[in-house]
């Protein structure tokens, strides 16, 4: 490759695309995680319902720590693969919030 | 089934993938990723459509509307999960030189949404009507 010296960019913005869509998904999993909190809150200030709220706020927290740590990375000519750890907390965290939300709706 | 076993233990085993093959250029790593988070998406697009469905139908019976969110919820537990395993195995067939795994799970998934949709347009327009 002609352009591959230290910090040569990639002509395709592959991190940058990347980076973005880690955003966009966080954007997606605030969305979910808001309408899960106004779930939890329908039939107001109940147990099951704050118990609700914690667990989507707290799952919230744990994808945007997960993206976060991501785009960081992400901040090099050449970053490196995605950890299966983050793999499988993000897919993880949508599974939890799935969950949560079922046994609300239930 | 032993297959589905099979991927389910690389799933936790990052070290088995990385002594196979030789590592792909990255950006082909990177394309992998964002298919991966654009699959993440479509579970969470799915799980907002199920809390979507049992707060903005409230008209709906009870049983209808907690089978309609559930039946969206489980495919984007699905989903998810499919984003995990399909990544993986993507990510593997790059270090071996192999194609791409095929599967049959994007016509099911679009089958499923389409059915779920036509069924709502459905118990909505009935729904008003009687």
């Amino acid at each position: 490759m002609a352009a591959s010296g230290a910090g040569a960019r990639d002509p395709g913005l592959q991190p940058e695309r990347t980076r973005l869509a880690w955003r966009r998904t966080t954007l997606s999993c605030t969305v979910v995680a808001v309408l899960g909190i106004k779930l939890a809150l329908l039939d107001g200030a109940t147990a099951a319902g704050m118990t609700g709220l914690a667990l989507s706020a707290l799952l919230w927290i744990g994808f945007l720590a997960v993206a976060h740590r991501r785009i960081r990375s992400l901040d090099t000519p050449r970053p490196r693969v995605l950890s299966h750890r983050g793999a499988l907390i993000a897919a993880g965290c949508t599974v939890a919030l799935a969950v949560c939300g079922a046994a609300l709706i239930w | 089934m032993s297959d589905f076993v099979q991927s389910l233990r690389l799933w936790f085993a990052p070290r088995r993938i990385r002594d196979e093959g030789e590592t792909p250029d990255y950006r082909f790593s990177l394309a992998n990723e964002r298919t991966f988070l654009a699959w993440i998406r479509t579970a969470l697009a799915l799980i907002g459509g199920g809390f979507a469905v049992d707060q903005f139908l409230p008209d709906l019976r009870w049983a209808v509307r907690v089978g309609l969110s559930l039946a969206l919820l489980a495919a984007g537990v699905l989903c998810a999960l499919r984003a995990v395993n399909h990544w993986i195995r993507c990510e593997r067939a790059m270090r071996r030189g192999e194609d791409l795994p095929v599967s049959r799970f994007p016509a099911v998934l679009s089958l499923t949404v389409a059915v779920v949709a036509v069924a709502m347009v459905v118990l909505v327009v009935f729904g008003r009507a009687g």
